[in-house]
């Protein structure tokens, strides 16, 4: 596993110089550098403020998303990376007496002033544990599709599904059985159809939260090669109990603790020479 | 020593009990084909009863107006049950639900008599005529809280995550409970409904004076009709012996058709979930 994480880092390795004198500037919210220097934003969150009832969740967050770009939270349980992660999507209206403040924009663009349907077939959502729906296997990755209107007429359903299987790379494992039930794939399957299902409406941004948790390890060096290409044409953000994923997987990578977002920076940097003692701490394992 | 004797006896005594639970069905099942089972012919499934005196005949109005009020009950119980239990298990904040809910397993409670008065005096008294729809009515009403709940557990039963995955994919809350929830509980909602169904297909109170009884066809729905249970009640206090011999048979036809029911629903839902396409 280890092994197969090297490429990952190297490549993003170059991209570092010049970056960390600005990065220690600012101490605690040092978001306000794109971490990948040239790379456009895709999303922004500024100053987010999140309750669950009276509990303050997160504390005046500040990230930036970048374009085309793995974007990795770490930290121990409760710091809200996941909660993070679920506003960005606006999965948290989900939930009773869910309060937000500050703002979040998808290509500069207010997410909270938006058609929740609208956005979130832009920003789709993996979730820890795989949930398909019990259907067949074409149905679940048509499901956004249908329900999205978006591909009418046998032909291009089939086509769409085809080739989101084959970006999730499930495709030579499921062709001949997909009017078969999704619950006869095994974990990891059922995780990657997961997958295929969000990249069937063709979303801009995915949301991945701890998509590995429940997968054992073979399959989850196959969900994170699948990351690695999905890249290419997608923005990707992960939330991680793992720090060696989150550093093989990710470009850059924040750092959360009790709610606050302590340390944003590339990722290679972060878990090489952390800014923060907090940071520290916590990737060699002192905490967490 | 003690402990193992213990151990024994509990075993012993709880076996015993699963025993005789699962041989009731068979004594009344035994006794039922016994004494009514040469009168279960073609001619009971398809003549009219007999005028009292006379030989033969069947109760195929019964079993006709068995099937009618059955009808009219399922289709006033499920579909309010089953949006009640929408709701419930999806909209309602605190206070609501907990009235329905407790309102609901009250009305369970109800003696089936009492709802048999109530359809009486809403459906009966105002057109002061007793109709297959007075008996349907009541037979519904007594569907009602019997699909709300158990529609309800079964929405409850479905995960959380399956229901984020439809909303993180741009579905309405609406479209989720419609093409995820409510497929997904789909056979148990099914299963339910049937057994409700074949709950209420055997109650005779509240047909007394709602459906009333009738020995000839009943057209439409206006008319009193026949019914099985009310048949049933009335041939086993008659004191002719013919007729006694065709209470046991109508027993045993309405036993038949609802264990037909059960196994009708359990190899059907058996197939597992279903890998339709739309």
């Amino acid at each position: 596993m280890q092994t197969s994480a090297r490429p990952a880092l190297s490549k993003t390795a170059p991209q570092n110089p010049g970056v960390p004198n600005a990065m220690e500037t600012s101490v605690k919210q040092p978001s306000q550098i794109d971490p990948s220097t040239a790379t456009p934003l895709r999303m922004q969150v500024r100053s987010l403020d999140f309750y669950y009832g009276k509990t303050h969740a997160l504390h005046s967050v500040n990230l930036d998303v970048a374009t085309n770009r793995v974007t990795a939270l770490i930290g121990p349980s409760g710091c809200g990376k996941s909660t993070l992660l679920r506003t960005l999507n606006r999965m948290h209206e989900t939930v009773r007496h869910a309060r937000l403040e500050g703002s979040i924009t998808l290509d500069g663009e207010d997410i909270l002033a938006q058609d929740v349907t609208r956005l979130r077939r832009r920003v789709g959502m993996v979730f820890q544990k795989p949930n398909p729906f019990p259907k067949s296997i074409f149905e679940n990755v048509a499901y956004g599709l249908h329900i999205n209107g978006i591909a009418s007429g046998r032909g291009r359903v089939t086509e769409a599904v085809e080739q989101s299987l084959r970006r999730a790379a499930l495709w030579d494992e499921v062709k001949d059985v997909l009017h078969k039930s999704a619950y006869e794939l095994s974990g990891g399957q059922q995780q990657r159809l997961c997958i295929a299902r969000a990249l069937a409406v063709n979303p801009e941004v995915l949301l991945l939260d701890e998509p590995c948790s429940a997968l054992d390890p073979i399959s989850t060096a196959k969900v994170e090669e699948l990351l690695f290409h999905l890249k290419e044409n997608c923005t990707l953000v992960i939330v991680t109990h793992n720090m060696q994923q989150a550093a093989r997987v990710s470009d850059s990578t924040a750092f959360m603790l009790l709610g606050d977002l302590i340390e944003f920076s590339p990722t290679p940097q972060m878990f090489t020479t952390p800014t923060d003692p907090r940071t520290e701490a916590y990737i060699t394992g002192r905490f967490g | 020593m003690w402990r193992k004797t213990v151990n024994v006896v509990m075993l012993s005594l709880t076996g015993l009990c699963a025993l005789v639970a699962v041989s009731a069905l068979f004594f009344i099942l035994g006794y039922l084909v016994y004494h009514g089972g040469r009168d279960v012919d073609w001619n009971f499934f398809t003549k009219l009863p007999t005028p009292v005196g006379e030989e033969g005949g069947g109760m195929a109005n019964a079993i006709v107006g068995s099937g009618k009020l059955l009808l009219l009950a399922a289709l006033i119980g499920v579909p309010i049950g089953l949006l009640g239990g929408v709701y419930l298990a999806e909209f309602g904040g605190k206070t609501v639900p907990f009235v329905v809910r407790y309102t609901a397993d009250m009305l369970n409670g109800v003696p089936s008599i009492v709802i048999g008065i109530f359809a009486y005096a809403v459906a009966v008294m105002p057109v002061r005529h007793f109709s297959t729809f007075a008996g349907g009515v009541a037979l519904g009403i007594m569907m009602i809280p019997i699909v709300l709940r158990s529609t309800e557990e079964f929405l409850n039963g479905v995960p959380k995550a399956m229901r984020e995955g439809a909303m993180a994919l741009g579905a309405s809350k609406w479209k989720t409970i419609a093409t995820v929830v409510l497929p997904a509980a789909r056979n148990a909602i099914i299963t339910a409904v049937l057994l409700s169904l074949a709950r209420v297909a055997g109650e005779t109170a509240p047909l007394l004076f709602t459906a009333f009884g009738n020995r000839f066809w009943s057209p439409g729905w206006s008319q009193p009709t026949a019914s099985l249970p009310v048949m049933i009640y009335t041939y086993a206090v008659g004191p002719y012996d013919d007729w006694h011999r065709q209470a046991w048979a109508a027993g045993l036809v309405l036993l038949g058709l609802v264990l037909l029911i059960n196994v009708i629903v359990r190899t059907v839902l058996s197939r597992g979930p279903s890998a339709q396409r739309s």
